[in-house]
């Protein structure tokens, strides 16, 4: 009977709130998007559909939903409808080894606020975003036209090459932890220095979590690095002949890596669900809850960094995109590595 | 006829177009190198007001007469431009010159074009010039016949390119040398050539429109039809 | 025997036709690329669509009524291209206007200068991925379009000249609306220049991108900013003074290697300099009549002129033929944005795919121009 409720009721109970609220967040952060860049531009954004555009979400899915669909004749019809499906998977299981708050004590049983702690939870983040690259190409070539084609193999290419960088940045948190665990990172970033400094790996790793956030936008393909998916581009992206609800799967897949890149860097270098004040394992449920705020406060800040980079930049060429990811961010990246490698061996003897 | 008539409300019922008497008229024809005197207005009782046409020789004109002997027909200075009227054989080499020239060196084109003189069977191509070290400008006159052709201006300045691409589509013009020559504003198959003086205001190519948009024009005269002749 | 396959993989060389209507050709304009990979090998315009046949109406309409057709050419600083027209019909019929018309006129121009600036800055930073740009422009933008609607009650097609001087008497507030202008913008070209200048993606976006040379410049004959950031300096404003221009206090920026770049920075500091022009002109408007005595009915002597004005995207000329009638014998206007568009050609060969539209944004181009 425990066992039934230890390893099969809460756990359910637990995917289904996560998968809840990630796809509220992910549809709230398209409206939050369109508010934040239109005051950004001296403008309000959705103001019609609810109070201050809150119900534009809904229309939008509401629409996408019962559009026409077309699929482009001589596609792949399995492939067509599989390809946003395939992107869009990896980017909501990644949550279940994302932390999102300590254990706590509820009718008398240990429930932690997190799904699953793999003890290679890194590993299986990294691997399991890999896999949405191939929906990408996927659905570029599934639309049988060449300029999708090609444009998906830009962006794949572009996905491919900073996912390498990405990977690199993270080895020296890797270091510093000790363990690929989530929680074990986490819990590794309690404590202070000096009595008020958080122990958090940023302190440490600055240059690796700049490297991380850079390679995370451009794994997104979002801006400065969204040229094959630009309007004012020649080669489209690779979801032009996508309309209606696939198109939307291909979008909301987008928003949810945008959340989890954000999530990784919150855990990874923020100090995930520790709260900033006193940098330790909460007792008491109300603080233990209040850890899953701070949680959400921090990956909201990076969201609203996300957006803020959209408003502001100008796109890089995709030459100067694919340098910049090979010929500087990788080699900072391994640079991080021995130096911090080098240091840990030092300071710690 | 008359419904053509009040159609057209062309300088016919003004009055005068054909052109300025003398010293236009004297253009095509072998001329001594001596400047026509200013016209006289056909005024009606009136003493003759308005601009005057100014001769023009200095320097300019007399190295000009040097290097390419009896190709200038006419010089004067009218509302305070210069104006260089030139036989149309060697325009080029006329172009050149000003182009290089070290008295008064013109090294930008500013613009080419073209009017039509119906009554003379002439089109008359207008290059205006400018001088970056004088700030002055220059404008050179030509006549050719409707049938003949010219030199094209892209050996001495490539810019010159689209400027007589518009020419050619406009008026037929053909320049000879020049590297592309298709029409540029008006699309590749249309028949007529609009800024003529023969080409009616409402004049359509009516094939082209049936063909290319696959609706009737609906316009009252067509290229192909003599003017006089109705639907 | 076998037959060889040609895949997309094999074939070295495709053509792309960018256009007519795309995002980021700012009007019709059809661009047929061929490219090699992402290189463009061959690039050629193909214009004409928006082509309505000016100059032949030109010859149907008197010359007054002539006036706001030329207002829907360069539809977005139409306040230029009456100016050049009804000087060039002035100088044929050796009027001048007054000098309150005159300054007026420059004023105007003026701040028509800075209004198709701001446009042609919101574009191109628009297609280049800052967005931000274009809506911030765009406020300013609005400024001036109110100052123009107050005064003559449009806000694109203005016809806000006549041949002679002015219609409308400035209204009461012109002046405080224009001070107000003069005193908030230079700190919004700031604001434009903190988000681009000196930010590293445009500086690779722009830099080197688009080379036109100073003898190449003046070969094709292209005018304007274009010309002068190739480092020719040249501006009709200085070099013949028409309207008031000579008793203003102002300079002409100057590039050097005629780059993207440089037709950036050369246009951000002519939007300085003519928001200099306006502030001494609100301040020196002299009083008396706006209209010179010129009839009911225009019939200018018989001949010929060329007048040419600077219009923010280049030298605009008109040719006026008249044969003593009231309509014209012919009219003829150099479009500038059609002169500088041949130089895209040698401008984008070598460059990629995605230089070509930053290539056609610094052109700042005006398909209603180019085609007439």
């Amino acid at each position: 009977m425990d066992f039934l409720i230890d390893y099969i009721v809460i756990p359910l109970i637990k995917i289904v709130i996560v998968f809840l609220a990630i796809s509220g967040v992910v549809a709230y952060l398209t409206l939050l998007e369109r508010k934040v860049i239109a005051f950004i531009q001296v403008r309000l954004g959705p103001m019609r559909v609810g109070p201050h555009g809150l119900l534009q979400p809904i229309a939008d899915g509401l629409k996408l939903m019962l559009k026409e669909d077309i699929v482009p004749s001589g596609a792949d019809r399995l492939i067509f409808t599989m390809a946003p499906i395939i992107t869009l998977i990896p980017a909501f299981i990644v949550f279940a080894v994302i932390p999102f708050g300590p254990t706590i004590e509820l009718f008398g049983r240990q429930i932690s606020l997190y799904i699953t702690d793999l003890n290679i939870g890194v590993l299986y983040v990294l691997a399991i975003s890999s896999i949405g690259i191939l929906g990408v190409i996927l659905g570029g070539w599934a639309s049988n036209s060449k300029y999708p084609l090609l444009g998906a193999l830009r962006s794949a290419a572009q996905m491919v090459s900073y996912e390498v960088a990405l990977g690199f940045s993270i080895i020296g948190v890797l270091l510093l932890s000790g363990t690929l665990s989530l929680t074990g990172i986490v819990e590794g970033q309690q404590g202070t220095w000096l009595g008020f400094i958080p122990r958090w790996n940023i302190f440490l790793q600055p240059v690796g979590f700049i490297l991380f956030f850079i390679c995370g936008v451009a794994e997104t393909n979002r801006a400065p690095f969204d040229l094959p998916e630009a309007e004012s581009e020649l080669v489209a992206g690779f979801h032009t002949e996508y309309s209606g609800f696939r198109f939307s799967l291909f979008f909301l897949a987008e928003y949810a890596s945008m959340i989890v890149i954000s999530s990784m860097a919150v855990t990874l270098f923020w100090g995930g669900w520790l709260s900033p004040i006193s940098n330790t394992t909460p007792v008491g449920l109300i603080w233990q809850l209040m850890s899953v705020l701070w949680f959400s406060v921090k990956v909201l800040v990076f969201l609203y960094l996300y957006l803020w980079f959209r408003a502001s930049w100008p796109r890089y060429r995709y030459d100067q995109l694919m340098s910049l990811g090979w010929r500087l961010l990788m080699p900072l990246a391994i640079a991080n590595v021995v130096v911090t490698a080098i240091l840990a061996l030092i300071l710690r003897g | 006829m008359a419904e053509e008539d009040e159609g057209r409300q062309q300088p016919e019922e003004a009055g005068s177009h054909e052109p300025v008497a003398d010293s236009t008229a004297d253009r095509g024809a072998e001329k001594p190198v001596v400047p026509a005197p200013p016209p006289k207005k056909p005024a009606s009782g009136a003493k003759p007001r308005g601009p005057q046409k100014e001769p023009w020789t200095d320097p300019l004109i007399e190295a000009l007469e040097k290097t390419l002997p009896d190709q200038r027909v006419d010089s004067y200075t009218f509302l305070g431009l210069r104006h260089l009227v030139v036989r149309r054989e060697r325009v080029t080499e006329v172009l050149r010159f000003l182009r290089s020239n070290p008295v008064e060196a013109f090294d930008f084109l500013s613009d080419e074009t073209a009017t039509h003189w119906p009554d003379d069977e002439e089109f008359e191509i207008v290059y205006v010039l400018f001088s970056f070290q004088t700030h002055n400008r220059v404008i050179v006159k030509t006549r050719v016949k409707e049938w003949e052709s010219l030199d094209s201006a892209t050996s001495v300045w490539p810019g010159a390119d689209w400027l007589e691409r518009e020419i050619y589509d406009m008026f037929g013009i053909r320049f000879e040398g020049h590297p592309n020559l298709k029409r540029i504003l008006l699309p590749e198959d249309w028949v007529g050539f609009p800024l003529r003086k023969d080409y009616d205001i409402r004049l359509q190519d009516v094939e082209w429109v049936r063909k290319h948009l696959g609706i009737e024009s609906g316009q009252k005269f067509y290229v192909g039809k003599a003017k006089h002749e109705d639907d | 025997m076998t037959t060889q396959e040609h895949t997309l993989f094999d074939s070295n060389e495709i053509t792309v036709s960018m256009g007519p209507q795309h995002p980021s050709t700012h009007g019709v304009l059809q661009v047929k690329l061929k490219l090699d990979g992402e290189r463009v090998m061959d690039a050629e315009c193909v214009i004409g669509y928006l082509h309505r046949g000016v100059e032949k109406l030109g010859e149907h309409q008197t010359y007054g009524q002539f006036v706001p057709t030329l207002d829907r050419m360069d539809y977005i600083a139409a306040v230029s291209n009456c100016l050049g027209y009804c000087e060039a019909i002035e100088k044929m019929l050796e009027v001048e206007a007054p000098p309150r018309a005159q300054y007026v006129r420059v004023l105007l121009t003026e701040l028509n200068r800075i209004s198709s600036h701001l446009l042609w800055l919101g574009t191109h930073a628009l297609d280049i991925g800052a967005m931000t740009v274009f809506l911030y422009c765009f406020r300013e933008r609005e400024e001036i379009l109110k100052i123009f609607e107050n005064y003559c009650g449009a806000r694109l097609t203005t016809h806000v000249f006549r041949i002679g001087g002015l219609q409308y008497e400035l209204y009461d507030g012109f002046e405080e609306q224009v001070r107000v202008f003069v005193k908030d913008f230079p700190s919004k070209v700031d604001e434009y220049e903190t988000l681009l200048t000196e930010n590293r993606i445009w500086l690779g976006r722009t830099r080197d991108v688009g080379v036109l040379t100073k003898q190449e410049a003046i070969d094709m004959g292209v005018t304007g900013p274009c010309l002068r950031a190739s480092g020719v300096e040249w501006d009709i404003r200085k070099s013949n003074p028409y309207a008031a221009y000579a008793d203003f206090d102002f300079d002409i920026p100057i590039g050097e290697k005629g780059d993207t770049y440089d037709r950036y920075l050369v246009r951000m500091e002519e939007m300085r300099q003519s928001t200099r022009i306006v502030s001494q002109a609100v301040e020196k408007i002299p009083d008396g009549p706006i209209r010179a005595k010129v009839g009911k009915i225009i019939k200018p002597p018989q001949g010929d002129v060329y007048h040419a004005i600077e219009a923010p995207k280049g030298e605009l000329g008109y040719y006026v033929v008249s044969d003593a009638s009231t309509q014209p014998y012919r009219v003829r206007v150099r479009p500038p944005s059609y002169v500088n568009l041949q130089a895209l050609r040698q401008m984008v060969l070598g460059h990629m795919v995605a230089d070509v539209v930053a290539v056609i944004g610094t052109l700042d181009i005006v398909l209603g121009e180019i085609d007439r």
